[in-house]
This record gives structure tokens, sequence and C-alpha cells, in this order.
């Protein structure tokens, strides 16, 4: 293959479009499209006794205002519970509008139809809805507590027990020479992508079909949802992710109340239709995630070994449970990261609160599990006075152990098996990249100076490529050109790239002649979705797979052409030639044109396959028994289990001492995601990753109050971090290609956001000497945290270790 | 995140601004539609998202953008003069405006971001009278002035009389700011502004505008500081007591005397960026940091004979 590009940096292709403003997200869409709007709960809890539309009817350009008593059984029925798991044992899910009683601040109770969304707004805000307040449980304790219940019929709040086990935990914690307990909190947050959520449906009578454009991570499924929701044939219903602004996690989630409210409207009125988010929408609408509490019981031994590691987890979910409980699935299964612990214990309580849903945010439980096991081992560190990094080599699984079976289920119903990598060397390059050895002279050399910094390390393992299939096709035309399409869908990744990257490389074409398609149900039916860093693993590898049939096929048809065996055959830059003599080629245009004899011309190209002009044996027909017209394949990849990609993060922190402000000076990178399709998009998912990290350490969380309000619903209150926040990220890379699929990749997706938290935590730690339980750190609690270390040596660590 | 219904107008003079702004008496022949209470649009970098976010609903916009005689900038040996549609950023561009009084540029740079401050006034954010916002501070700091014009006059208001409460400036229904007035500063006198935010360009969870003047043996003879996010209006102390004879060449001491009386005398709220404790210690450390800098400052300046 000359046309390599598998691996090289390639600039996104994608970029010049999307920045100079030639997108075309949900709102760029439907221009002349009756506008939907909410009228939503402004109660955590209560009880609807009346909605009164009257005041609305006046409004100028009123369509239509609906509410659950008009919709018909199969739309308002309750969502369904997406990922159903032994363990949730307690699923509830929303109706689309809210039929008696609301759970949480944001839930839908009537939609509006307008001539516009001004109008839509006007009208909504002059729907009058009695409610009746209910107590509103908020907050891990009180939901725990349960003296009120978020549903009637769930005892206790608790929606789901989940039991992780491997070895007696208890017995070996007893038997540890050390023991330590303690507990570590993470608050929530949420994907917060810059374009929300939004819904355009057009019905066509006269071909009684729907379209449907959503901004979603997995259209193929919305299809499905609404075809059954609107008691449509899947064929009748196409449903296509246009760009998207940013998904990370929240748009995985579907059918929204919104894609099966926006789509039934626009049929029932027979006009196009729709709804896009509005910012004030999305923080109390949509979904947030990463809140939890762990109660770790830790027994080690005087090398920093852990023998035993019981964790509990209390999970707060939210008003629902659309998407299961896979969040505390994989902070119990990641939790354990590249590590060898002795015996294992997880208790995962799940619980019920009336706060907004909980559904999975990049890294996906993965950053709170990741920050239970490095504050575990820094925990040891200190208590041991050992160097951090040494505790944690201590307990590395070792290279020559892959792969190594950590005895649990993973999210995917799969054993928990790790396919390949290099840990100590992970470790290695990190330590080397952040200058680990010499940070105590760079820390005496501040201190003279007054100036207060702090070193901080954090390991972690993914979990990535999750099955259970994605699918790819590839078809070459008589231009040349190379169509590629798979069904998952993309948020701004770059996979109009790296899925070009893999297709010129496996067929030999110009990149430039390869155009890639994602997310569109009337190109590609079959698909699971963009979540889970499964992209480059799954549609990378059905892509590569679905390339390879095509170019056996053009091999072959290229070979009776040139009268030549087809295994002596190869393409470079789209030519089909001998093998190191490129003195007789066959173009893959012609091969495409050849491929597929035809009745009629109608253009010089296509002559040359008509029916009288192709000089095929008059005996056979002119496509052989078993063969198909046209240059074209299709194939899936599915595999066994996850692949595992890891990386190590280390980052240096300055604390200001009279402020308490944390400043971030360096943050470095050492990341393996198996073979590197293309670094540089590698490397700005890292960035990406990295500075949601940062916002979930030091910025980012939702503040509820008492009564269930969400009180800092907007990017004035919610601190997103600026890039002013987000320092310059330093990268490594390591290569442990994964045996599992053909092209040896991992996902790189989530990566980057996974142990910020705790990366960040522990270098605060180490600049203050004070203990970090709780992320995110902000200046506020920083400075409290210092006033009560003051009078309670118990908040002080040993000593500030490390180097 | 729509704005609720309201009436526009876009006068083209500042008679007919005020003209649109009076509120609207039956049967006096003033155009009608959208009576009742109007609202000045100027930069709309806080006026519009109330109304998207339907916090506010006024019944009539007056968009001066388009009379020109407010987009000025007027500075004299005596102060700056800013008119009610000179931007943030021209403001803070003007050298001949930071020579006369350095502490408007100094704050400038806190305002927001470039885009915000593009676009944003100086009068208007005076106007709204956030107790978080830069300009508040410092026009009371200066005690400089708003000049208020109506259809039936005009009046100036000392900056002491302007801030009554959050949002609340001591405008009349029907009036409009025109321009600010923002002193010069004394000889021997330097400035500085520090300010604590979440993220950069976020309202301060604590700002200390302060003045430091010097007498002729270089020791510190006045030094006043103006406080934002401590208060519902923007508090203007004097440390002169605090800190007077203060030997300005050797960095005049820790300041912690002044510090200590800033902290006693603020009146921070806890909200959910900060508690009120936090915020008065703040207020503390940002008292020292801007009286050390206004000293070096004055000493510069000193030194250059102004």
């Amino acid at each position: 293959m000359s046309t390599r590009m598998f691996g090289e940096p390639v600039a996104r292709r994608e970029d010049p479009r999307l920045l100079t403003g030639r997108g075309r997200f949900l709102d760029d869409l439907g221009r002349d499209a009756l506008a939907a709007a909410f009228v939503r709960s402004p109660h955590a809890h209560a009880r609807i006794l009346d909605i009164d539309v009257t005041g609305a009817l006046d409004v100028d350009g009123l369509v239509a205002i609906y509410t659950f008593e008009d919709l018909p059984d199969q739309v308002g029925a309750p969502l369904p519970v997406l990922l159903p798991h032994p363990a949730l044992t307690h699923g509830r899910t929303a109706r689309p509008l809210a039929r008696d009683v609301v759970r949480h601040v944001g839930e839908p109770v009537a939609m509006v139809v307008a001539a516009d969304r001004y109008l839509a707004e006007d009208a909504a805000g002059l729907i009058r809805v009695e409610y009746e307040r209910l107590p509103a449980v908020v907050g891990i304790e009180n939901a725990e507590a349960a003296r009120d219940l978020v549903h009637d019929d769930v005892p206790g709040n608790v929606g789901a027990v989940l039991l992780q086990e491997n070895g007696d935990a208890a017995a070996a914690i007893d038997a540890a020479p050390h023991v330590l307990e303690f507990r570590l909190a993470i608050e929530r947050s949420a994907s917060t992508p810059l374009e929300g959520r939004g819904v355009c449906a057009r019905w066509d009578a006269d071909d009684g079909s729907l379209r449907v454009y959503t901004s979603t991570q997995a259209s193929t499924s919305v299809r499905a949802a609404i075809a059954a929701r609107l008691d449509l044939p899947a064929g009748k219903v196409e449903v296509v992710a246009p760009d998207v602004g940013g998904g990370f996690g929240v748009k995985i989630v579907h059918p929204w109340p919104e894609e099966v409210l926006v789509p039934w409207a626009a049929r029932l009125l027979g006009r196009e239709v729709k709804w896009a988010e509005d910012r004030r929408e999305h923080f109390v609408a949509a979904a947030h995630e990463r809140g939890q509490l762990h109660d770790v019981r830790v027994g080690f031994d005087g090398a920093g070994r852990v023998l035993g590691l019981d964790v509990r987890i209390r999970h707060d979910h939210g008003a629902y449970t659309p998407y299961g409980i896979v969040i505390p699935i994989v902070t119990s299964t990641q939790l354990l990261g590249p590590y060898k612990i002795g015996a294992y214990r997880a208790e995962v309580v799940s619980l019920y609160t009336n706060t907004l849903i909980v559904t999975p945010y990049r890294g996906a439980g993965r950053p709170q599990g990741v920050f239970c096991m490095e504050r575990t081992m820094d925990r040891i560190a200190g208590h041991l006075g050992l160097d951090r990094g040494e505790v944690r080599a201590a307990n590395f699984i070792q290279p020559d152990e892959f792969p190594y079976d950590q005895g649990l289920t993973f999210q995917d119903g799969r054993p928990l098996i790790y396919d390949s990598g290099d840990y100590p060397g992970l470790l290695r390059k990190v330590r080397d990249l952040i200058g680990w050895d010499g940070f105590g002279a760079l820390r005496a050399e501040a201190a003279a100076r007054g100036r207060r910094i702090g070193v901080g390390l954090g390991c972690y393992v993914e979990g990535t490529g999750v099955g259970p299939y994605e699918g790819g096709h590839v078809e070459i035309d008589s231009a040349g050109r190379v169509h590629v399409s798979t069904g998952l869908t993309s948020q701004g990744q770059g996979h109009q790239t790296v899925f070009a990257q893999i297709a010129a490389t496996e067929l030999g074409v110009p990149i430039a002649d390869v155009h890639v398609t994602t997310g569109d149900t009337r190109r590609f039916g079959y698909a699971v979705g963009t979540f889970a860093s499964r992209a480059a693993v799954m549609s990378g590898n059905a892509i590569a797979l679905a390339c390879r049939k095509v170019r056996a096929k053009a091999l072959r048809i290229a070979a009776e052409a040139l009268e030549a065996d087809p295994s002596d055959l190869e393409i470079t830059e789209g030519e089909v030639h001998v093998r190191g003599d490129r003195s007789a080629s066959v173009p893959l245009r012609t091969v495409a044109v050849l491929s597929n004899p035809l009745r009629y011309a109608f253009d010089e190209q296509t002559a040359a396959a008509t029916q009288f002009a192709v000089g095929g044996s008059p005996s056979e027909p002119p496509v052989a028994a078993g063969d198909e017209p046209g240059l074209e394949g299709r194939d899936y990849y599915s595999p066994v289990r996850s692949t595992f990609a890891a990386g190590a993060h280390a980052a240096i922190v300055e604390v200001d001492p009279d402020t308490a402000e944390v400043r971030v000076l360096r943050y470095a990178v050492v990341h393996d995601c198996g073979r590197l399709i293309n670094p540089m998009v590698v490397e700005g998912q890292i960035h990406g990753g990295v500075a949601q990290g940062i916002g979930g350490a030091l910025y980012e969380r939702m503040v509820y109050d008492a009564s269930g309000q969400l009180l800092n619903a907007s990017f004035m209150d919610f601190l997103m971090p600026y890039a002013t926040e987000v320092p310059h990220i330093e990268t490594d890379h390591l290569e442990t290609p994964s045996p599992l699929n053909p092209l040896g990749v991992k996902g790189a997706g989530e990566a980057g956001v996974i142990p910020v938290s705790a990366v960040i935590a522990s270098a605060v730690e180490d600049a203050e000497g004070l203990r970090v339980d709780a992320m995110p750190l902000s200046p506020d609690e920083l400075f409290d945290l210092r006033r009560r270390a003051e009078h309670d040596p118990a908040l002080r660590t040993r000593a500030v270790n490390g180097p | 995140m729509k704005p609720p219904p309201f009436a526009y107008r876009a006068p083209r003079t500042l008679p007919e601004a005020l003209a649109a702004l009076a509120p609207a008496a039956p049967g006096t022949g003033s155009d009608t539609g959208g009576g009742g209470v109007g609202k000045v649009l100027a930069g709309g970098q806080s006026l519009i998202p109330l109304l998207n976010m339907r916090l506010a609903a006024p019944e009539r916009l007056v968009d001066i953008n388009r009379v020109a005689e407010l987009d000025t900038l007027e500075v004299t040996g005596a102060g700056v003069r800013v008119g009610a549609l000179a931007r943030h950023a021209r403001v803070g561009r003007s050298a001949e405006a930071a020579a006369v009084q350095p502490l408007l540029r100094r704050a400038l740079a806190h305002v927001a971001h470039p885009v915000v401050r593009n676009r944003g006034t100086v009068v208007g954010s005076l106007a709204h009278a956030d107790p978080s916002a830069e300009l508040p501070a410092v026009l009371a700091l200066l005690d400089g002035s708003v000049e208020a014009a109506s259809a039936a006059g005009r009046r100036t208001i000392p900056a002491g009389g302007f801030f009554l409460g959050p949002l609340e400036p001591a405008l009349l229904p029907g009036e409009l700011a025109v321009s600010a007035f923002f002193p010069a500063l004394p000889p021997r006198t330097g400035t500085a502004f520090v300010e604590i935010a979440r993220r950069h360009g976020d309202y301060a969870l604590v700002g200390v505008a302060a003045t430091v003047t010097l007498d002729a043996g270089l020791r510190v003879a006045a030094a006043r500081a103006g406080y934002l996010s401590v208060a519902g209006v923007p508090l203007v102390l004097d440390l002169t007591a605090a800190c007077a004879g203060a030997d300005a060449v050797s960095g005049g001491g820790d300041w912690e005397d002044a510090a200590a009386y800033a902290r006693e005398r603020v009146d921070p709220e806890s909200d959910i960026h900060a508690s009120a404790d936090y915020r008065r210690h703040l207020a503390g450390v940002l008292t020292g940091r801007a009286l050390r800098a206004a000293t070096a400052d004055a000493i510069d300046r000193a030194g250059e004979g102004r």
C-alpha cells in the first residue's frame, strides 16, 4: 500500500468547512418550520392539578398546544429503559409529557407549536399549571435517608444494588499489615456541548414517510424508537444527524421526549416542526453526571501493595433511569485501573433524587473510579512515607501478564480482560515528561521565593470500543470517488479524516477521493452509536474490512482487464497495476465501470460498460452467478470484548498562599490507544478531554438548593473553563497494539478527561499538605479547608511526600 | 431564551431619544404603542441576556445606538467625560484618557472579554449599577458623577448618590444617563486595580480599586479604596488613617492595618461562588495588594513629576 495515510498527522478535513461557518447544525435547518417550545416544571417534585391553556389561545401565530391528555398511548407511554440490568430492580422513566407528577425541575409538561420560537415561548408563558408541591429529595444522603420518596413505589429511593466481587476483600483487608478508611466525593457536572439538543421533523404525506434531523449520537436507534412510537415501518423513517456541535455523552440518550413529540406533531400537523434546545433548557432538561460518594477501605503491605480493597459507591442517578446504571458499573470495574488488587469488593447503591437524570458524560464513571483508586495510592504512599510513583509501580500489572483477567464483568456484559498494555512504560514516560525526579529542587526554589507548588500523578485504564458491532459500506463510483459510510455519528471527533485515512490506506487511493458519511440512516441502517470511545475501533475496523472486500473485487476485475493474476496486482494512487510495474494499469474508476454491465449508455464512460460493448463470453450471463454489479462492499466488525487503552497524567500546580487560588503550571499526558491512526487527532481529543477534566477538577458543579432548584443554570454561573483556565498540555504516546482487532487500535475519545480530578487533587494535596477528598475544589473551599486544618490535624497529610 | 414582546424605538437625536423614553401620557400625541416603562438599549451586554431569560420585560426599548451626539469621549485637564455611546474598548484604548485618569484603563482591562468591551459602554455599565462591576467602583472611588437628561431637563448626580442598591441607579423614569465624568488624578497619586475572579473576565469575587497620594517626602498622605462585590453598592473606604506616613520608597510596610480595616468594614454576602468569610478575607488580601501597587505607581508618577 503505497498511499499510506494510516498513522499520519493529517489535518482535519472537516475543519475548513466548520471553521468558516459552513457547518449545517440542527438550528441551521428547517428555516420555515413551525417552532416548538415546552412548558417545563418549575418544581422539583409536584403533582399537577390543572393545566389551563386559555390565556395562551389568543397568541397570534399559535398552532397547537399539547398536554399528556392529547398523546396517543404509544406516544405518551413512559420512555424506555435503554440498558436494563438485573441489578436495576426499580428502573423508572418519565413520559414524554408529564401525566400527573413531575419529579425534577425542567420536566416537560406541555408542548406549544407556533409560527416561530418567540411566539411559542410567549404562548408557553401564558399557560397556567396548578401544582401541589411535594417534598423534594436532593442529595445522596437525603435520598438514602428516604424520609421522602421520589417514586411512591420505589422503597428507600433505591433503584439498584450491584455487587462486584473478586476474592474475599473483607478477610484480605483484616489480615493486611496496614488499613486505611476514608470517604471520597465527586460533584455533579455535565457534558454541556456548545450546541444543545434539537429535533427537526418533516412528514411527507404523499410518501407516508418521515424525515427527522436530530442532534444525536445514535441516529439508527432514534429511528427505531420513533418508528415504534409512531407505528411506522423503519423503512419509512429517515433519521439524519447533521453536524453536531458536541455531544460528550448527553446525546447518546434516546429517544428524548422531544425526539418523540416533535416528529409526532409534524405528522399530525402535516407541517415541518423544529425544536432547538436553549441553554437554560439544556441545564435543567438534558442530563448530568459524576455525582458519587465513595467509602473506601483498603489493606496493604509495607511495600504499598494492595491486598484488599472494599469500596461502597453511592450513585445519584436523578429522577429517572433511562440509561440504566452503566455509570456506577463502569466506576466499579474501571476503578481497578492498571493495578493487580489482591481481593476486591464494590457495592453500588444507585439512588433516586428529585434532580435531573444522570447519564454518561465523557469518561462515564471512570473519573470517579480513577479518583478513588489514585487517591488511595496517594494515601498509601503518604501512610508509608513512600514515593507516590513507586507505590503505583508496586501494584502494576506487568507487560508480560496480558491478557490480564480482572475477574469481574465489564459494562458490555463480558469478562473484564485487559488485552494489552505497558503500564510501567507509561509511568516512566510521564515521570520523565513532568520532571518528577527533579521536582524536589523545583519546589525548594519556589518556596524560597514565597511560592507554593506541588506535583500530582494519576494512572488509568479505559475499556474502549465496546460492542456489539458497527458496519461500514464502501463504494467506488465511475468517477473514481470512494464513498465510505458508517452508521455511527460524529460530533466533531474528526471521523471525516480518520475514516478516510483508513480507506485511503486500505484501497490505495488519494485521500482527496474519499468521501465519508456518518450517522445518516439513508446511507447505512445498522449501527449502535458513538460513545465509549468506540468509533475508531468499531467503525474504523468495519470500514477497513469493507475496503478489503472492495479491494479484492477491484483486483479480480482488473486482473481480467490486465490479463494478470489478481495476487500479482496492487493499487497505487487509485490505479491497479502489476506489483512494481506501473506501465500497464487500469484506474479504479474504470474498474467501477467494468463492474457494472449496463443496458443504457448515458455518457462516454458508461458506453464502455453496456452489454454490447463488454467482451464477455456470450454463453455466460453478464453478471456471473454469486456476483453483484458495482464496485462496493459492506462489512461489520463485532469484537468478542472491549479493548483497553491506558494512560498516565502528571501536573504541577501553584497554589496562592493568600487567596487559595489554584493555577495549573504544567500538564503532561502519556497516552496509549494502540496503533495511532492520526496522532494529531488523538492529541486534539486529549486536549479537549483534559480541558473538560480541568473544568471538573476546579470549576464545574451543579448547585442544587434543598428544594431542588438548580442555582447555576447558565454559562455565567456554571463555570466551564475558558482557554485562559486550561494549561498548555504536553503529550507523549506509547503504542501497544490491540490484538483484538485488525487495525490494532484502541479508543481515544474519553481518555483526556478521566484522571484529571485525581491528578489535580494529588498536586494540590502535595502543594498544601492538606487532604483533598472532594472535587471539584474551589478557592473558597481550599480557604475553608486551610482554616479547618488549623484545628484538625486529621486534615493534614503526614508529610509532603514524593519527589 | 427569547425576549418577551416589546416596542422598539431607534431615535437619531438626543431630543428624540428623550421623547421616546418619556413615560407616555395619554392624549399627548407622542408616539403610541408600548407605552409605560422604557428601557435604554446601548451596548446590550447586560440587557439582552436579561431579556432573553425573560428576567426583564420592558414595554419599550429605546435604542440609542444611532444618536451620534452621545458617542463622545472628552478629555480635559479636569478629567474624562465619557458619552453614553462610548464603548469600553474605545475608552480603554484612549491614551489621553489614560494620561488624565489612569485608573479608568486599569479597571477596563478587567471588564469581561474583548468582544464584550467592543460593544458594551462605560455609561451603560454605570447605569446597570451592578455592585460586582468594575466601573461603578471606579466612579465611586474617584467621586465622579453621572449627567442625566430627560425631556424635563438635565441634572448632575454625584457618584455618592448614584448607586442606590444592586441594579438600582438613581435615574428616574424617562431619564437617560448621557455621560459620566471621571475626575483627573491629583499629583503624586498612584492607582491600582486588582480583582479575583473565578475565571478570566468573570465578575469579580472581590475587586479593589485604589488611589494612594504621597506627600513631598514620598510618604503616604492619603489612601482610598473602592470595593466591588462586597456590598449592595460600591463601597469606598478612606484608608488614610491606617497607612498615613508609611514610607512609600521602602514599599509602605505590610499594609496589614489597612487590610484589617477593610476586613472589618466590608459586608459581603455568601453566594454559590464564594462564602462571605472568604470574600472578607480576599478584601483584606486585595487591599494590601492594591495599596502596594498604587504606592509603587505613585512613586513612578512622582518621579516623572506628575
